[in-house]
């Protein structure tokens, strides 16, 4: 038997160092390491704030992710007007041959 | 005339009886943004066209050719509003330079109505924030106390108009981020019903729950500005199908036998003890002008807070994967695709951003997202249904936008629970989806402004305005201080 449900409840772990380089990696974000302690102490504060969620009892409870009925917004499938390459690399870092141009990515 | 306590009304009628022009009315604008700015930081940007676009207006006026009908009225715009051929930073590095190919839907609106932009107001970055200390630019201040704060996370557009820099702005409002900062400035502010206003131009912080909304000196204003974003708009799947309003014509004063619900979760430990008479009286003056008073309760409001910090960081950890580096804003140097990635972000983003990306990231990953993220969304539904049985009882809510009035800058900025405690009134409704204001109704002990909050069920901005402006009537509160009249 299960001792929680865990779809039901809020898992109460401790944030450690090496969880905030996990997370800072599937973020793309890099931290030195007193950032790090700083930023584990912050998660591990906020998430236990969370914690609170765990009073509910949520099992019949169906979520919401949006708060109006709005169904399915379709429209007809016709070429509309939309950006000139140029408009659309006129921000590009850098650019070459109509494309955005990035670091090699194939050694 | 009295430009800087005049209505949109006052100042469209100046200008088509040719009593002022648009070019004297955007200079008297710019002059004081010379003169306070320095103080306030309330602009990231001024458009360096504006006066040549009032120009033009004026030009055209003269040949007596039909005009928009707030052709050469200045506004601004929170710096997440995307303009085409104007900066938009959303107060982040990693944005710095950028300079959008389009014009987002709300912003389009307001130009076609005629409107000049007098430029882009400062934040807090990617509108994470509630106090404009998170901006990467511009730190704005109160304008009834510069050592203080404007709320945040629109500030910028907050003060601008409590120190008379801008008519009326736009902001937008995730979690409160209108109705604080209107509150903690003295000006009235307004969150509509999501999907309202359409999002598309407006820079994503939590797709769920963001809304543009309108911020000025009156319900008036509001209710003018207001009646020209909303529309229908196909390039936001969101976008409400419902009728376009005009809201000005909800203005009657007329608020005799309208039920407001005082809800008792909102009165509670935490609420500084001005504000909560500033709201009390506020309260009975409603009760003077004919509504009957309802006392209700919204039984999930203490579970608020961490329901929307967990879904809005979910949704932001998503939304700001987009600043790569690749096709615009700011690139770092690097040998590798990696690499550039890892230092621009990390090189882009400020501390409060990273906190909550990182926030967001780990509950939406592997092994947590039911736990945190499908909770959260179920505490939501609670959250929602609270409010859904309240209105089946009362016509709007009213309760405190605030918990406190501006606080000292600086002195939230270490703890980040306390800071995110300063919307704690504000952010169910977004939770919910409803509209919602906060109107001036009085000043602390220190002389800083104090807002009520008046909350409505979907599509009620109409009804919400009209409580405002009744209100306001009778009230007749000072907009900006004395001390920025000059």
């Amino acid at each position: 038997m299960r001792d929680l449900k865990k779809e039901d409840r809020l898992v109460s772990e401790t944030i450690s160092i090496n969880d905030v380089h996990h997370i800072a990696t599937l973020a793309r974000l890099k931290f030195e390491e007193t950032e790090a302690e700083k930023i584990k102490d912050d998660l591990n504060s906020i998430l236990g704030y969370m914690e609170k969620l765990n009073e509910l009892d949520t099992t019949n409870v169906k979520p919401t992710s949006h708060t109006l009925d709005i169904f399915t917004v379709t429209r007809p499938d016709e070429t509309r007007p939309s950006l000139s390459n140029e408009e659309a690399l006129a921000n590009a870092p850098q650019a070459e041959n109509a494309h955005f141009k990035v670091p090699k990515v194939i050694e | 005339m009295d430009i800087l306590n005049s209505t949109l009304n006052t100042i469209t009628s100046a200008l088509e009886s040719k009593e002022l022009s648009s070019k004297e009315l955007v200079q008297f604008y710019l002059d004081r943004i010379d003169k306070y700015d320095g103080e306030i930081q309330a602009y990231n940007h001024v458009n360096e066209n504006a006066i040549k676009q009032a120009e033009l207006i004026d030009s055209k006026r003269t040949k007596g050719e039909k005009l928009p009908k707030f052709a050469g009225v200045p506004i601004a715009l929170k710096d997440l509003l995307i303009t085409g051929g104007m900066p938009t930073t959303c107060s982040s590095k990693i944005l710095e330079g950028f300079t959008p190919p389009f014009t987002g839907t709300a912003v389009k609106h307001v130009e076609d109505a005629g409107f000049i932009t007098l430029g882009k107001l400062s934040m807090d970055e990617f509108a994470m924030g509630s106090s404009n200390e998170n901006a990467a630019f511009k730190k704005t201040r109160n304008p009834w106390d510069t050592e203080k704060v404007p709320g945040g996370s629109s500030g910028g557009s907050a003060a601008a108009v409590a120190a008379g820099l801008a008519p009326v702005t736009l902001g937008s409002d995730t979690g409160g981020s209108i109705r604080q900062p209107a509150s903690l400035c003295g000006v009235i502010g307004m969150k509509p019903t999501y999907g309202r206003v359409s999002r598309f131009g407006l820079v994503a912080f939590a797709s769920s729950l963001d809304q543009i909304g309108p911020m000025g000196k009156s319900a008036s204003d509001l209710a003018s500005l207001l009646s020209i974003i909303v529309r229908h708009d196909v390039q936001d799947s969101t976008s409400a199908k419902v009728e376009q309003v005009d809201y000005t014509k909800a203005l009657t004063g007329d608020v005799k036998g309208l039920k407001l619900g005082v809800p008792k979760e909102y009165f509670q430990t935490g609420l500084a003890p001005d504000v909560k008479k500033a709201v009390d009286e506020a309260i009975k003056q409603y009760e003077k002008l004919g509504c009957e008073l309802v006392d209700i309760s919204l039984p999930h409001t203490d579970y608020a807070l961490a329901t929307y910090y967990i879904i809005a960081t979910a949704e932001a950890s998503s939304n700001l994967g987009r600043y790569d580096g690749v096709r615009y804003g700011r690139r770092a140097e690097a040998d590798n695709l990696r690499d550039m990635y890892y230092k621009s972000r990390t090189e882009g983003f400020g501390d409060e951003v990273k906190r909550r990306i990182m926030l967001g990231t780990y509950v939406l990953s592997a092994g947590y997202y039911d736990a945190y993220y499908i909770k959260a969304q179920k505490v939501r539904t609670l959250i929602k249904q609270d409010f859904v049985e309240a209105f089946k009882k009362v016509d709007a809510i009213i309760c405190p936008a605030s918990p406190t009035t501006a606080f000292k800058a600086g002195e939230k900025t270490s703890d980040p629970i306390q800071m995110y405690l300063s919307d704690i009134y504000t952010l169910s409704l977004n939770l919910f989806g409803g509209c919602g204001l906060s109107v001036p109704c009085g000043f602390d002990s220190d002389g800083m402004p104090i807002g009520v909050q008046l909350l409505g069920n979907y599509f009620e901005e109409g009804s919400i305005l009209n409580l405002a402006y009744a209100f306001e009537r009778e009230t007749n509160l000072p907009k900006i201080p004395q001390n920025l009249k000059g």
